[in-house]
């Protein structure tokens, strides 16, 4: 045996991203993937619970429960971990907006079991930023986001030492279609805008900012160019070195180490033959694990069938299993660095962290990564980024197998069968959690809840940390949407910046796009003023590339463009097209909600007298529901299999013309 | 789209002026409408609305400044005061189209949102549609129609140029919103390139030393009177984010108007941009040759300066002439 092998390294971490329906059924479900050899929990949360509802709100409706766990309130929150002993569980939580939320609700329930909350381990997202440049779960404006941000990390590093308080995220930024250099500058740029607030909010001393510095880890993204990726990675690990000596004078080298989490890409992962998203997700696995010295901590995979709807078990164990058979059949944790030495590596890793260096002192120029949110300009970047990548697709550039190219292929048995090889969650799922949070709310002390919540409120405006109050509130038995609408009330909410005005792209003037627009300039002649398109995305869904792209694409050929960003309620989405007169509206809806929120606008735009206008969707939806609601009047339905674009377009221009009776044939 | 609602002119005129939203959409989308056979449709609406001599005790303001100083920030920190206020608020914003692909994003309507509940405000945005420099023709007749629903009509547009001197055109009240530390402003308004607003506004007073020091430039280089006379420019801080000095912005705005009704001003101008503007129009859709069939330029205006009848309604039957003729 070579030296070399004679000690085989420790597997990382395994988990799953999963949680729905309700805390109960999500217990299930952690309890057999616990029993199947997962070694840390994942928790997926569904969007009202991160974007600060009850589950009984009217924004909730079609949400609870969904892409998620329902949790609101700490009754929830112990039937989630029901047999499951706190100390010795690793969780990690996807959560932001809502964090300290949820990391009270967590401690009050460690307390309840009986655990001493200052030995808890695990992992709280608590990155915000990221929220109002891809993940969309923001509430509050981006300052009293921060400070929240800030509040989590300084109380777990005095109370909670192995807590990871904040996991920087590059990974979303990656699925709204950053290059991986801005993925290593936006998010480099964001751990020096929290650090930052750190040290200006006092509550940390010298000393202990050190151990702030340490405790913060990222969460990365690995996509399929998986040689590039591996350099990113090792970019990433001497930057923050870099960062941690320079900028914040750290010694120690163990708090400097970047330590971070991995979801691969799923961007890239497609509808048309899922099948081939399997090679595609162990390749992209491969990006973090084979070089020993940036290696991930942790990976959680996608399922194959990610561009299809929500995974079952069934689907999450084959994942499961890729990270199994990597780490435990293969020899590669019996190496070391396998990069180390090659000038090829280097040069691509030099390559990445100049352009990662010049892009972030544009940032830190233009007043660091909060004032360059507000302005919109990393949403802008991104935005261009991805309509970039979409026009390389279209033209062929790229190459996606089964998408641009290879597109023929037999019948896949995958998607055979009668769930069409994708999770159904249970209808009953919301009206069952409804009930339950009615019937807690009767039964809770009604004082103790309102001197929390006045606790809270006094805590949001004085500044002081929002924490203790927060744990406060969790053991009255406050609940989710109480506890978010009085920072609301405090703190007022926030629509981030869209980041579609992008100037149009040389690449955008392919043959189809000049015919597509000749016919919207005619159609508009026809029918007197220029074609106008509302694109809405209702609901609670931050799915926003694809109504971004859509707009863009649109606006270059010759559309006039409605599009106000997400979360909107049917009633303004139909207002709003009522109000600027368009001629169609195209809704984007990834959450799965598809079904309660058409059947909502329909009825807005009967209850105002516009129910002429032409409605279509485009997002995640499946084959059955898309023929469902063309029966109800929806008048088209494009999912990821629609890649060509300018085809969308030509496909809505028919639609305005059918709609006012001119002939379609021009 | 639901103009079929509407059999007449007369019905929609009627439901515009109650304030019906669905026919104001209608009405709207009728007067953006280019077809030469939907014009006369459009130009009976007008007529029907016989607004001209009346509604003094409404407001039409405009707001316009450099790309980003905040404008569409500013308008809906004054439409949640108008809405406090108990005033309707319409609002036209126009925003810049590609002369490429004529496509646009109609931007200005993210920033404005106030509450979706409320049936006292309505936005539409229109784009500039490759009009050079110019406001596209339609606004003044949108202006018109909202008028009619609405207790203020809110104009937003960016820049300087013809633009600015086309809302100086269509308002009662002009607002320039200044950025702070772009010495633009006052240049611009030195070498008279910018028609002299009756409000001038320095928003992103938050912004501190810079905002402070353009208000001081903006307030030493303007001449305070303004050329309309028996008015002195102010020159007023806000922040449109930090809701500063907006109430204060909506009180000056008040006080204009009540000066111009006071003075008696306000329908005489009105009556003046009104003439402006159906010779714009005229010429837009018959060209010099239909002018000369009114007898020129220069009658026309004057004719339309010197009639007492209703503005709009005589713009209708010069339409129906050279329609004829
Ligand atoms: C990228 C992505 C993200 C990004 C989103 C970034 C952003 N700003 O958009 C990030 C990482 C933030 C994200 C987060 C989440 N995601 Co996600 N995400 C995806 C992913 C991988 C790709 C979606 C995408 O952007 N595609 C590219 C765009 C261009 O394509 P598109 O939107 O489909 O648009 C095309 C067509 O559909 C159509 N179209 C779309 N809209 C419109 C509109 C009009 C008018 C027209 C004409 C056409 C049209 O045209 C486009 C061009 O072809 C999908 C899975 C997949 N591969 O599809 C999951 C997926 C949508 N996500 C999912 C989930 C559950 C989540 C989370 C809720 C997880 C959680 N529990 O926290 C979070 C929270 C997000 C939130 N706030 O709502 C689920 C939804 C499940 C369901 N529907 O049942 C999916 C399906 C993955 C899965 N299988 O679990 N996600
Ligand atoms: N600091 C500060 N920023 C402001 C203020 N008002 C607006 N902004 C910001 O300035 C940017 C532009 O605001 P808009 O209201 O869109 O400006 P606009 O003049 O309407 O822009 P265009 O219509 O594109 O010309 C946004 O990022 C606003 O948040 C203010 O009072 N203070
Ligand atoms: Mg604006």
């Amino acid at each position: 045996m070579s030296q070399d092998t004679a000690k085989r390294d420790r597997p990382w971490l395994m988990r799953t991203y999963s949680g729905h329906s309700s805390a109960q059924a999500s217990n299930q479900l952690y309890r057999t993937n616990l029993s199947r050899g997962q070694t840390g929990l994942s928790v997926a949360f569904d969007l009202p619970t991160q974007t600060g509802y009850d589950s009984d709100h009217p924004l909730a409706r079609g949400e609870v429960g969904k892409v998620g766990v329902p949790i609101n309130h700490i009754g929830d929150m112990e039937a989630l971990f029901d047999q499951i002993p706190l100390d010795q569980m690793n969780t990690s939580m996807t959560i932001n907006a809502t964090a300290p939320w949820l990391l009270a609700l967590y401690v009050a329930v460690a307390e309840r079991q009986g655990v001493d909350p200052s030995t808890l381990q695990g992992t709280t997202q608590n990155d915000v930023l990221k929220e109002y440049l891809s993940r969309g779960t923001y509430i509050y404006p981006p300052a009293p986001s921060v400070r929240l941000t800030t509040d989590l990390i300084a109380y777990t590093v005095a109370n909670i030492p192995k807590w990871n308080p904040t996991n920087v995220c590059s990974y979303h930024l990656q699925e709204a279609g950053a290059t991986p250099t801005q993925e290593l500058a936006y998010a480099l740029s964001t751990a020096i805008a929290i650090l930052d607030a750190v040290k200006a909010s006092g509550q940390v001393s010298q000393d202990c900012f050190h151990d702030v510095f340490g405790r913060i880890s990222f969460f990365v993204n690995a996509g399929i160019r998986f040689v590039e990726e591996t350099c990113k990675l090792r970019a990433f690990g001497r930057m923050w070195d870099e960062l941690a000596q320079q900028r914040y004078g750290i010694e120690n080298p163990k708090q400097r180490r970047f330590r971070y989490g991995v979801q691969v890409n799923s961007l890239g992962l497609t509808e048309s033959q899922p099948e081939n998203n399997v090679q595609r997700i162990v390749l992209e696995m491969l990006a973090v694990t084979l070089s020993k010295s940036s290696r991930a901590r942790a990976i959680q995979l996608p399922a194959w069938n990610e561009a299809l709807g929500l995974p079952r078990p069934w689907d999450q164990q084959w994942a499961l299993r890729m990270q199994q058979v990597l780490a435990l059949e293969t020899d590669l944790l019996e190496y070391g660095d396998l990069f180390e030495g090659s000038h090829v590596v280097e040069r691509k890793v030099q390559e990445l962290i100049s352009g990662a260096r010049e892009e972030m002192s544009r940032v830190e120029s233009q007043g660091g990564l909060v004032a360059c949110i507000e302005t919109g300009y990393v949403k802008s970047e991104l935005v261009r980024s991805h309509t970039l990548r979409m026009r390389n697709i279209e033209s062929g550039e790229l190459q996606i197998i089964g998408v641009n190219c290879f597109q023929e292929t037999a019948e896949s048995p995958l998607t055979a069968g009668e769930e069409s090889g994708i999770m159904k969650v249970d209808k009953k799922a919301e009206e069952e959690q409804i009930a339950s949070l009615r019937s807690f709310r009767l039964n809770r002390e009604h004082s103790r809840v309102e001197q929390a919540l006045e606790l809270l409120r006094t805590a949001a405006t004085n500044g002081n940390n929002i924490m203790p109050p927060s744990i406060e509130c969790a053991r009255a038995g406050v609940t989710t949407g109480e506890w978010s609408e009085v920072l609301r009330e405090v703190f007022g909410e926030y629509r981030a910046p869209t980041g579609i005005d992008i100037t149009p792209l040389s690449e955008s003037e392919s043959e189809a796009l000049v015919i597509v627009r000749e016919r919207v300039r005619n159609t508009g002649k026809e029918l007197g003023r220029p074609l106008r398109l509302l694109i809405g995305k209702p609901g609670l869904d931050g799915h926003s590339n694809g109504a971004e792209q859509i707009a863009v694409k649109a606006r270059d050929a010759g559309f006039e463009i409605v599009y106000e960003g997400i979360r909107l309620t049917p009633a303004q989405i139909a207002r709003a097209a009522q109000e600027e007169g368009v001629h169609l509206i195209g809704l984007s809806i990834l959450s799965g909600s598809h079904m309660e929120l058409i059947d909502d606008i329909f009825i807005e735009l009967k209850n105002i007298g516009a129910a002429d206008i032409p409605v279509v969707i485009g997002g995640i939806i499946p084959e059955e529901d898309a023929e469902h609601l063309l029966q109800n009047g929806l008048k088209a339905v494009f999912t990821p299999k629609d890649m060509d674009m300018n085809s969308i377009m030509d496909a809505m221009v028919t639609i305005i013309r059918q709609a006012h009776g001119l002939e379609t044939s021009t | 789209m639901q103009q079929a609602n509407f059999k007449t002119s007369v019905d929609l005129a009627a439901a515009v002026s109650e304030g019906d939203r669905a026919a104001l959409a209608a009405a709207l989308n009728l007067l953006d409408d280019q077809r030469a056979s939907v014009r006369s449709k459009a130009a009976e609406l007008l007529a029907q609305l016989q607004l001209t001599q009346e509604f003094p005790d409404k407001h039409l303001v405009g707001i316009t400044g450099p790309p980003g100083a905040g404008k569409s920030t500013l308008c809906a920190a004054l439409i949640s005061v108008w809405r406090k206020r108990g005033l309707r608020v319409g609002v036209l914003a126009v925003d810049p189209s590609s002369p490429i692909s004529g496509g646009a994003f109609l931007g200005d309507r993210l920033r404005m949102q106030t509450s979706y509940e409320d049936d006292g405000v309505f936005v539409r945005s229109l784009s500039s549609r490759g009009q050079f420099g110019g406001l596209s023709a339609e606004v003044w007749p949108m202006s018109v129609v909202m008028l009619a629903g609405f207790d203020i009509v809110l104009i937003e547009t960016v820049g300087v140029g013809q633009r600015e001197a086309d809302i100086a055109r269509l308002c009662d009240t002009t607002c320039y919103v200044a950025q702070p530390g772009s010495g633009d402003s006052v240049q611009f308004l030195k070498a008279g390139i910018l028609e002299v607003p009756h409000i001038l506004v320095v928003n992103k007073e938050d912004m501190g030393d810079v905002a402070r020091r353009t208000l001081a430039e903006l307030r030493a280089a303007l001449n305070r009177e303004h050329p309309d006379g028996d008015w002195e420019v102010p020159v007023l801080p806000t922040s449109a984010t930090k809701n500063a000095g907006v109430e204060t912005l909506a009180d000056v705005i008040h006080q204009h108007h009540n000066t111009l009704k006071a003075q008696q001003k306000l329908v005489p101008r009105r009556r003046r941009y009104q003439t402006y503007w159906i010779h714009k129009r005229l010429q837009e859709e018959f060209g010099s040759f239909g002018i000369e069939q009114l007898g020129g330029e220069q009658l026309l205006l004057t004719q339309l300066e010197e009639n007492e009848v209703d503005l709009l309604q005589h713009y209708e039957s010069l339409r129906v002439h050279l329609n004829k003729s």
